[in-house]
């Protein structure tokens, strides 16, 4: 029972990384750096609170979050592939942008400087499924066929095989007729599409929005992509692998055998090793972050 | 002779403040698209937020207050830049600066001349910033890792170590700062003008001028700032003229990360006189706008910071009215617009200018 | 001198192309026949033309001028995609694969069978199989592109073009990274194509395979063909010739040259095995001794093995051949900026094989880099300040640079050098090539040095700084100095050494006094025809 506890709380916690870390690896896999996942994460939260709020139906709050993301990702898209500004700064730049819209208009919609009032979700109180009410949940089920599913995509599609070639060498891809910068802006859009949904994921969970709620889970899915080498499963496995750590930490919080904040430096820590090139040579796609 | 000087001159100037300004006038208008959401007029928006920060002294002092650290961070985000690297890590190595300033004051015996405590904790703010800093330098000219993850990941390395250390061992209890320094207090603006009594602006704000001061100077006017800059335009032709590249980098990821953490100095010597966690939570990654609108040099970034900070206290004057996250939105489309702007225009620009040295040399042989 | 085309249907007519980027006409009046079912060799020496020409035919360029028929068809200022579809594909001399993706990947890439949804990897490695069977381009189509040899990424970028279903196949400097056994390799795939008939234009400036390989030769000069031979018909010597043109010898005229033909390549191979004990001209230690250094190359493989010479006093000791041939990587070596992997440097009597950059210029060393845009020049500084980049720590003083001493050197270089415009706070990057590199020599040349490394002086300058570059070059070497010229440009070779090596594969295969050499003797050396002679 401990064991089946611990294994659907690790889950919880790793949807939102799964989601962010899948539309992730698809920006950076076209060439984007995905400094933005934060932003678009909490602009999905922001949104998907936003529709179930005037609707009642969690289902219109997932549609209005996957507009956020689009939104976000667009602003990024024009930016670093219409106008070729630094990637870095941009995806910093939006971060704070979405950071202070969602605020401001927290207080439009709802009168209210932290949090919004409770929406909607998915299933949640009352459920008779108890423990295993989140899976009642579809996002938790998209979230974890979403990276299995892009792996599938990368490898087994042709649109896979050419979202390669454009992260990789877009002047080779080009010379064949690969539409580079439409793949291009393709890969950023899913990115804001599931980034957001990591977000709305977060905030139909917790029936409401509340302040800077996405709390570098953006940066945490960031390494995950990173760690897990810009390779899907082992994306996955890098998400459940912090999720874990952080279900661990919460349910020995009584023993306190380590600090709770060293927990959460696992998945900063293990990056910066991964960077160093100290477990294996870390490839990015070769065209990372400079858009021709 | 002194008509092409003038001329290159009078382009460079252009050249620098063309994507600002424009960067700004954008910022406006988003801003008064927001404001009127809320129902507002924007010149009534816009009229308080002046006179809640330059309007009266108490708000300038803030405002004062508010520049100096930024003027650190944009700074630390500049000189990196300047070596072609990206320090997004200012947020860290700031609170790393803060801490090692506290620590000292509290470590230092109270009979320390007031003079040497300052400087001592000055110093080591500087030092914690730079030990910070070169984490990721020596990552990237040892490893090739990029700097840009490597400080994003550190920032919250750092922070959560010096939060478990304060929380744990050091923080007053039902609190979240340690105790009060023994030594090491630098005095208020308010202590010499009166009328600046109860704002938080001190005298750390000329550490941060002199700080400006002294990155202008070593970045152009030293041999290292000639070979610093030379490794962040063209590393090859820097390679080429001797220079090692990778040490070069380290280096300057040393004073960028001093120059954050000197930003420390503010909070903990000037205002509480305490390390607080949090204590300047945002000022890292908002001296990367301030660089990016000073364009990376010392003189704009201190006009830089000043319009950040303004912008920051202006927030809390408009809030009755508009949310004070009005600010950070303006922050962001500003650097958005910047980033944006600055290569279009330095594509043009660039394009006239040859062109008119093209026909100056070939007309007049002089 | 003009072969009759042969009864089969011309492939490819060009006819009186034109071709002008800016003020350069890359093309003039060119014109090319290649009939179907020949290897057709285009040659002639760098910027001939050659690769502009065929960027022409393959649709990347539009022509200025002129007219181009492809069986028969006017297909002027066609694109790449028209050009694909009528069957006309080119190998460009860097590859454009994707190293992450296999071999199969890389061919289908943009065209890619499917079944449903899915890639049909085990169709599209079967279609490679299938067409490697076909050709005899030999590839593991499963593999990675990263986990290739050179010559195995080559024949992926043959088979690519042929995959899209190239029946005209240009290939540029196709042996340029091959070792000899995948060069012969290579010749068999495209005798093999030939007799499926398919039409191959070979571009190179290597004689040898001309002859190999080729069943027709169009020789380019200064942008313009000047012959059109039947190879049966040719010699080696005969295209030579065509290549560099008798004009060249005008320069020559004051030297001795030997027109022996059987002289040559005797003497040749007496001196190559001469080299590194040549006479010095001057008296004292030699200027710079290369002793057995050896130089890895960026491919990982040695571009300079085991060489050995020296530079004397009052001497310009020039290095010809054809790019690529491990001069880059042997200057770098010599200026500090790439380490030998075995072997010692000696500048007069001091040894700085382990010496930097710094040092070495700090030794006597001046270098006039091969790229000025990459190394040579901070594009985005002053003309002041590039003016001393490398000698940046003799403007400093105590308290920084010296501003006083940075803008008397400048306004002194700008007027001994003719630099234009003569204002030293304008950034390198807006002045004329030739006024750039014009700063390039003055920092060089305008200090105390006693070795000058100079490569590709000239390169990419108006013909006014040419001859100024050339007299500053002949003026050092008559102050005493050592200076090792290294360049493309045969002519700039012949006209200003005192000893000319010839370099071909890492290696001097000939070196000559410069009154031995000519045009038409060197050229055999250049482009390997007499390497077999030497060894």
């Amino acid at each position: 029972m401990m064991l089946i506890a611990f294994v659907l709380q690790t889950v919880r916690i790793a949807i939102p990384y799964l989601l962010a870390a899948a539309g992730g690896v698809m920006s950076e896999r076209v060439g984007v750096i995905a400094l933005g996942l934060e932003g678009m994460m909490l602009g999905g939260a922001f949104g998907a609170v936003l529709g179930s709020y005037y609707t009642g139906s969690a289902w219109v709050g997932l549609v209005c979050a996957m507009g956020a993301g689009v939104l976000v990702a667009t602003v990024l898209a024009v930016c670093t592939l219409r106008f070729r500004a630094d990637q870095v700064v941009v995806g910093i730049a939006l971060n704070l942008l979405v950071m202070g819209t969602t605020q401001f208009f927290l207080r439009l919609a709802f009168d209210s400087a932290s949090n919004s009032p409770r929406v909607n979700g998915f299933g949640g109180e009352g459920s008779s499924l108890g423990m295993l009410s989140s899976f009642s949940n579809p996002l938790v089920w998209i979230g974890l066929a979403a990276l299995p599913a892009i792996g599938w995509v990368l490898w087994q599609t042709p649109f896979g095989l050419r979202i390669r070639s454009v992260g990789e060498k877009p002047a080779a891809a080009a010379t064949l007729g690969v539409p580079v910068r439409a793949l291009q802006w393709r890969g950023v859009l899913l990115c804001g599409v599931l980034a957001s949904l990591g977000g709305a994921y977060l905030a139909l969970d917790q029936h409401q929005f509340t302040d800077g709620m996405t709390a570098g889970r953006g940066f945490i899915a960031l390494a995950a992509i990173i760690f897990g080498r810009w390779m899907p499963l082992r994306i996955a496995a890098a998400c459940l692998l912090f999720a874990a750590a952080e279900t661990l930490q919460i349910q020995l919080q009584g023993a306190q055998l380590v600090p709770s904040q060293f927990v959460e430096l696992i998945p900063y820590v293990l990056t910066i090793v991964a960077l160093a090139g100290v477990v294996g040579k870390s490839a990015p796609p070769a065209a990372l972050g400079k858009v021709e | 002779m002194t008509a092409h000087a003038s001329r290159s001159v009078l382009t460079r100037t252009v050249e620098a403040l063309l994507a600002p300004v424009l960067a700004v006038a954008i910022a406006v208008v988003v801003g008064d698209l927001l404001i009127l959401t809320y129902g507002e007029s924007p010149g009534t928006v816009y009229r308080l937020l002046l006179e809640g920060t330059w309007g009266n002294v108490y708000g300038f002092g803030q405002v004062l207050y508010k520049t100096m650290t930024l003027i650190c961070t944009g700074l630390a985000f500049a000189y990196a830049a300047r070596a072609g690297l990206f320090n997004v890590g200012a947020e860290g190595q700031l609170a790393a600066g803060g801490f090692a300033a506290a620590l000292v004051g509290l470590w230092l015996p109270g009979a320390t001349p007031a003079v040497l405590a300052v400087l001592l904790c000055t110093a080591s703010a500087m030092g914690a910033g730079a030990v910070t800093g070169a984490v990721p330098g020596v990552l990237r000219a040892r490893f090739g890792a990029s700097e840009v993850i490597v400080t994003i990941m550190l920032n919250f390395v750092v922070l959560a170590l010096l939060n478990y250390t304060v929380a744990s061992h050091m923080a007053v209890p039902e609190t979240l700062h340690t105790e009060v320094m023994r030594v090491g207090f630098v005095a208020r603006l308010g202590a010499v003008v009166p009328a600046f009594t109860g704002s938080a602006a001190n005298f750390t704000i000329i550490a941060a001028l002199i700080a400006a001061i002294v990155a202008w100077w070593a970045l152009f006017r030293t041999r290292s700032g000639y070979e610093l800059r030379a490794v962040g335009l063209q590393p090859d032709a820097a390679e080429y003229g001797g220079v090692n590249v990778p040490r070069t980098w380290v280096r300057a990821m040393m004073w960028s990360g001093a120059f954050a953490g000197l930003g420390g100095i503010n909070y903990v010597l000037g205002y509480k006189h305490y390390y607080e966690e949090g204590f300047a939570a945002g000022s890292g990654f908002l001296g990367i706008a301030v660089a990016l609108v000073g364009r990376n040099h010392p003189l704009g970034i201190i006009l830089a910071a000043f319009l950040f900070a303004t912008l920051s206290q202006g927030g809390l004057a408009v809030n009755a009215l508009v949310p004070k996250q009005l600010v950070d939105i303006l922050e962001g489309v500003v650097i958005l617009a910047v980033a944006t702007t600055v290569p279009e225009v330095q594509r043009l620009l660039r394009q006239s200018a040859a062109r008119l040295v093209q026909r100056a040399s070939t007309e007049s042989p002089t | 001198m003009i072969a009759t085309g042969s009864a089969a249907p011309i492939a490819v007519r060009m006819q009186h192309v034109s071709k002008q980027f800016g003020a350069v006409q890359a093309n003039r009046d060119v014109s090319l026949d290649v009939a179907t079912g020949e290897i057709h060799a285009l040659v002639g020496e760098n910027g001939a033309g050659k690769s502009t020409l065929m960027h022409i035919l393959s649709g990347l360029h539009t022509p200025s001028g002129g007219r181009i028929e492809v069986f028969g068809e006017d297909v002027t200022g066609w694109d790449t995609n028209a050009a694909i579809a009528a069957g006309v594909g080119m190998v460009h001399q860097h590859f454009m694969l994707v190293p992450t993706l296999t071999v199969a990947e890389n061919l289908v890439l943009g065209r890619e069978p499917t079944r449903g949804f899915r890639l049909d990897r085990a169709r599209a490695e079967a279609d490679v199989r299938a067409l490697a069977a076909r050709t005899g381009l030999r590839v593991d189509a499963s593999r990675t592109i990263a986990e290739l040899s050179v010559g195995e990424a080559q024949r992926v970028e043959i088979l690519k073009v042929l995959y899209r279903g190239a029946r005209i196949l240009v290939l540029d400097e196709p042996t340029a990274v091959l070792s000899p056994p995948e060069v012969d390799e290579l010749w068999n795939v495209l005798r093999g194509l030939r007799a499926q008939g398919d039409t191959i234009i070979i571009i190179t400036h290597k004689l040898d395979e001309v002859v190999s390989i080729s069943d027709t030769v169009t020789v380019m000069r200064d942008g313009r063909s000047v012959a059109r031979l039947a190879t049966r018909d040719t010699t080696p010597r005969d295209i030579a010739r065509a290549m560099v043109g008798r004009d060249v010898s005008l320069t020559l005229d004051a030297l001795p040259t030997l027109r022996s033909a059987d002289g040559v390549t005797a003497a040749a191979a007496h001196d190559a095995s001469a080299a590194p004990t040549t006479v010095t001209a001057g008296d004292g230690p030699p200027a710079l001794t290369v002793r057995n250094v050896t130089v890895r190359g960026d491919r990982g493989t040695d571009a300079v093995t085991d060489l050995s010479f020296s530079i004397a006093t009052g001497e310009i000791f020039g290095i010809a051949g054809v790019e690529g041939n491990g001069q880059t990587e042997l200057l770098e070596a010599l200026a500090g900026l790439r380490r030998p992997t075995s072997g010692l440097l000696h500048f007069g009597e001091l040894d700085v094989t382990q010496l930097d950059v710094r040092a070495r210029n700090d030794a006597g060393l001046s270098h006039i880099p091969e790229d000025r845009h990459r190394r040579g020049l901070v594009l985005d500084y002053s003309i002041a300040d590039n003016l001393l980049l490398g000698q940046q720590h003799h403007f400093s003083s105590r308290w920084g640079r010296d501003a006083a001493k940075i803008s008397q050197h400048a306004a002194a270089q700008i007027q001994k050098f003719d630099i234009r415009p003569p204002d030293p706070t304008l950034p390198a990057r807006a002045l004329s090539g030739g006024n750039q590199q014009k700063i390039v020599v003055a920092r060089e040349m305008g200090r105390a040095f006693t070795l000058l490394l100079a490569a590709q002086p000239t390169r990419g300058v108006d013909v006014g700084a040419i001859e100024f570059i050339h007299a500053q070059l002949r003026a050092a070497r008559d102050a005493g100095k050592g200076v090792l010229l290294v360049s493309a440009d045969l002519s700039e070779v012949l006209a200003l050494s005192d000893r000319i090596a010839v370099m071909y594969e890492g290696r001097f295969v000939c070196v000559l006094p410069a009154s031995a050499c000519s045009a038409e003797r060197l050229g055999p050396f250049m482009v390997g025809a007499a390497k077999a002679e030497v060894a």
